[in-house]
């Protein structure tokens, strides 16, 4: 055996490592939120769209629920909102918005500005329900079943793409 | 239009990138005059068209030009002009750019200042680097476009990171990138040696002063980001191993093993397949720094994980590049063979252990890197890695570095024993061993064994290093550059070593709660809040406290330590005061309001911290004057003369001759 060769025998047991470790960063990054396969955090919540009342999440059981969480400093949300306008008009889900951190005012302002894609506004101005829902950030969506267990959770803006190839065909019981 | 224009640019570089590595490979192989001459304008034009590129990227960002992915996502029309420049490569995509760019610089200099040099040489030098262009450029292009368009245009970015909106980002990550960038150089040069099959001391000679220049404009960005982290993070720390840290040291450590190395082989012939491999392999780590930051399979938060495509390209390109290299190193090795040998105390010999030392260094650091993703990897779950790891069984091999710097200093080349220098080594010794205790155990009173050892070492490493160019000024002898510069580097690397023990083992540091007109003591000095008042700046809102610090009852200075909420990121971030002096830095750093005007505030005093930036200053100098040296010059001169001889092995010139 050339001595020589050594290097490149190291370099290549290291290429096999990182190549493992790729094919695994993406199974990964599914499994990374604990709260899928879990229930979802019930919550009752100030009422963006009637002031003084009260969004609760009891409400949808039994239905598949969309929880977006969204802020109007959030300039992804804004892109987000036509594809949300598109899947409410489908009806397959209750589109529900988690207000997150936001001015009720500004919010309202929004949504009357670019269509409002919610049958429920809540508001979390302190991001406390956020907080049991491993919220980050803005946009998060969790989709949610009628037995009310998180089924998925999609950590960016939802594009026609993904709707039509994860979230659709969750609901539709073709994903396994 | 600026964008598709910058695009464009940044497609045609791609092409030009393959023209230039098809010709400086195959040119000199075929012995083909004209394919060799083309690699030249392809050089320029691919500058030209990177320069372009930059340009429009960074002009998207001055004119807040939202249509741009990037400039949303990490610009805001309220961030002041220079943090958008710096924001354009504070992102995945624009810091890609602005790598390949870096690279054509470097390329274009080689082209520029290596015309003495044998033609097909610098061809596959520049053929070499071509290959790693057109792999960045088309990596870029296929996967981190940063000229992609965002539909629709939002009305205003979602702003800088605040973390990243200072002075030290606008210059460390460039900095940084010329350096391990600039070790593509010492990289292209050995894959042409080995095209070639030959490497003689001229090709170490050659090597020298570019791995010189990247290894200081990587220490001062290293310095840079250490010092960033220490005033911008502002909780004091200056160096906390994390795996982007530790993958920006291990090209360092190699590099400085590299320069070394290069010195044995250039002056004596030595050590030829071993330079070979520290090129490749520096070069390699400044790669593998690119992915394990970039790919996210080190960090895996969701900043990349997201696109496993970019980790899969980097992969492969990894694999064809340093993979290419070492086939070859396999193929052309054995046929170096060194001809002279050392005695084990020559100057050799140590630089051998120096290099040896440093790549244990290197390996102690990979594997703490490593150790948490391969656990994680194996199934048997999450690992933490920390300083209880790195500083114990980093100073292992580091302490008998610091030990052998000074004794190095004294060997001669060849020969061995150092009867001669015993003298000058004993005499050394003991005044380092008396100052190095009396700073450390006098001044500072340290109780562990480790820092009055520490500051002996540094002490030491001084004195040795300055021993000979003081002998050679008393006789009335000059000292070349590349002397010169050596002793300055090795004086940083003494002030750094007393800064950073004696700033480790005394510093003073308290977590405490204040309401305005309380104080607390870390003697001899006072720390005492006065007020926290409101301050407006461009992008955020901060309360700002007034610290009084006071030294045995008189006042020393003011720290103004703010508390900044960045309303586009909503982030809140606190911004340290630093009081400093060569003697001792005074730090104050604002937490969260605890109620009743209290505010939670860490204030500390960190004895010589300064040293620590001075030390990094002072190796970077000297690696800068040693880069001037004439020999480097003069050796051109002598290949570029039409007698060959004068080199002990004169390179292969077989399409010129």
């Amino acid at each position: 055996m050339n001595r020589f060769a050594i290097p490149l025998a190291l370099f290549a047991a290291l290429v096999l490592v990182f190549a493992v470790a790729l094919k695994r960063a993406p199974e990964k990054q599914f499994v990374r939120s604990a709260l899928i396969g879990k229930p979802a955090a019930e919550f009752t919540l100030p009422d963006l769209m009637n002031p003084g009342g009260t969004v609760d999440s009891r409400s949808f059981k039994g239905k598949w629920v969309l929880l977006n969480v969204w802020g109007t400093w959030c300039y992804e949300c804004r892109a987000e909102n036509p594809q949300l306008l598109a899947i409410r008009q489908a009806g397959r889900v209750a589109v529900v918005g988690l207000n997150y951190k936001d001015e009720d005012e500004a919010a309202r302002q929004w949504l009357k500005e670019l269509g409002n894609p919610f049958d429920a506004v809540a508001v979390d101005k302190e991001g406390r329900v956020a907080i049991d829902y491993g919220v980050y950030g803005a946009p998060e969506t969790f989709l949610i079943n009628p037995q009310g267990i998180i089924v998925h959770k999609v950590v960016s803006v939802i594009t026609p793409d993904l709707w039509q190839t994860q979230l659709l065909p969750m609901i539709e019981g073709r994903a396994k | 239009m600026i964008p598709e224009i910058g695009q464009f640019a940044m497609i045609l570089a791609l092409l030009l990138a393959a023209v230039q590595a098809f010709f400086g490979i195959a040119g000199p192989w075929r012995a083909h005059q004209r394919w060799m001459q083309t690699v030249y304008p392809a050089v320029a034009g691919q500058f030209v068209m990177l320069a372009l590129a930059f340009g429009c990227l960074i002009w998207s960002f001055v004119h807040n030009d939202f249509s741009v992915r990037m400039v949303a996502g990490h610009s805001n029309s309220a961030l002041p002009v220079y943090y958008r420049v710096a924001a354009a490569w504070g992102n995945h995509e624009g810091s890609l750019l602005f790598w390949v760019f870096v690279l054509s610089m470097w390329t274009l200099t080689v082209a520029a200042f290596a015309t003495s040099l044998p033609r097909p040489f610098v061809a596959r030098v520049l053929g070499v680097l071509g290959v790693i262009s057109f792999g960045f450029l088309l990596f870029s292009l296929a996967t981190s476009n940063p000229f992609e368009r965002l539909q629709p245009t939002p009305p205003d970015g979602i702003d800088l990171n605040p973390v990243l909106q200072d002075f030290g980002l606008t210059i460390h990550p460039p900095m940084l990138y010329v350096g391990y960038v600039g070790f593509s150089v010492a990289f292209a040069f050995a894959c042409a040696a080995m095209l070639e099959g030959k490497l003689d001391q001229t090709w170490a000679r050659w090597t020298r002063p570019w791995t010189t220049v990247a290894w200081m404009f990587l220490t001062v960005g290293i310095a840079l980001g250490s010092w960033w982290a220490y005033y911008e993070l502002g909780w004091g720390g200056y160096w906390a191993w994390d795996p982007v840290e530790n993958s920006i040291l291990m090209p360092w450590l190699l590099g400085t093993a590299l320069i070394h190395s290069l010195s044995v082989t250039d002056k004596r012939g030595l050590f030829k397949s071993w330079t070979l491999l520290l090129a490749i392999m520096t070069f390699s780590f400044c790669l593998l720094a690119t992915f394990m930051v970039r790919s996210g399979v080190l960090v895996s938060v969701h900043s990349f994980a997201s696109d496993p495509a970019r980790g899969i390209f980097i992969l492969a390109f990894l694999v064809l590049s340093i993979g290419g290299a070492l086939t070859l190193y396999v193929w052309r090795a054995p046929l170096l063979r060194s001809e002279a040998g050392f005695d084990l105390i020559s100057r050799e010999a140590f630089l051998l252990f120096n290099n040896i030392l440093l790549v244990v260094a290197t390996a102690v650091i990979f594997g703490g890197t490593m150790a948490p993703f391969i656990s994680d990897l194996m199934g048997l779950g999450t690992l933490s890695v920390g300083s209880p790891y790195f500083n114990p069984m980093f100073l292992l091999p580091v302490l008998p570095l610091l030990a052998l710097v000074s004794l190095g200093t004294f060997a001669r080349w060849k020969r061995g024993a150092l009867r001669e220098s015993r003298q000058r080594i004993l005499g050394s010794l003991v005044l380092a061993v008396l100052l190095g205790a009396a700073i450390s155990l006098g001044i500072y009173g340290s109780r562990s064994l480790l820092a009055p050892l520490g500051v002996i070492l540094g002490v030491w490493i001084i004195g040795s290093a300055l021993i000979d160019p003081i002998d050679r000024l008393r006789r009335g002898l000059s000292i070349a550059p590349a002397v010169l510069g050596m002793t300055l580097a090795h004086i940083g690397l003494g002030v750094i070593t007393i800064g950073l023990t004696t700033m480790e083992f005394s510093r003073q540091e308290r977590d405490i709660a204040m309401a305005p007109g309380q104080q607390v003591d870390l003697p001899p000095y006072t720390f005492r809040m006065q007020g926290v008042e409101d301050v407006d700046g461009p992008n955020y809102r901060a309360a700002q406290a007034r610290i009084e610090v006071l030294k045995h009852g008189k006042p020393e200075t003011v720290l103004l330590p703010q508390r900044r909420d960045y309303w586009v990121q909503q982030q809140s971030l606190a911004e340290a005061a630093l009081g400093v002096s060569w003697r001792r830095d005074l730090l104050a750093t604002m937490g969260d309001k605890v109620g009743q005007g209290a505010w939670s505030l860490r204030v500390q005093v960190r004895p010589l911290m300064r040293l620590l930036w001075l030390g990094a200053a002072l190796m970077a100098i000297g690696g800068f004057l040693a880069t001037l040296d004439r020999r480097y010059r003069r050796q051109r001169e002598v290949v570029s003369a039409p007698v060959p001889g004068t080199a002990p092995n004169p390179p292969v010139r077989s399409v010129e001759a």
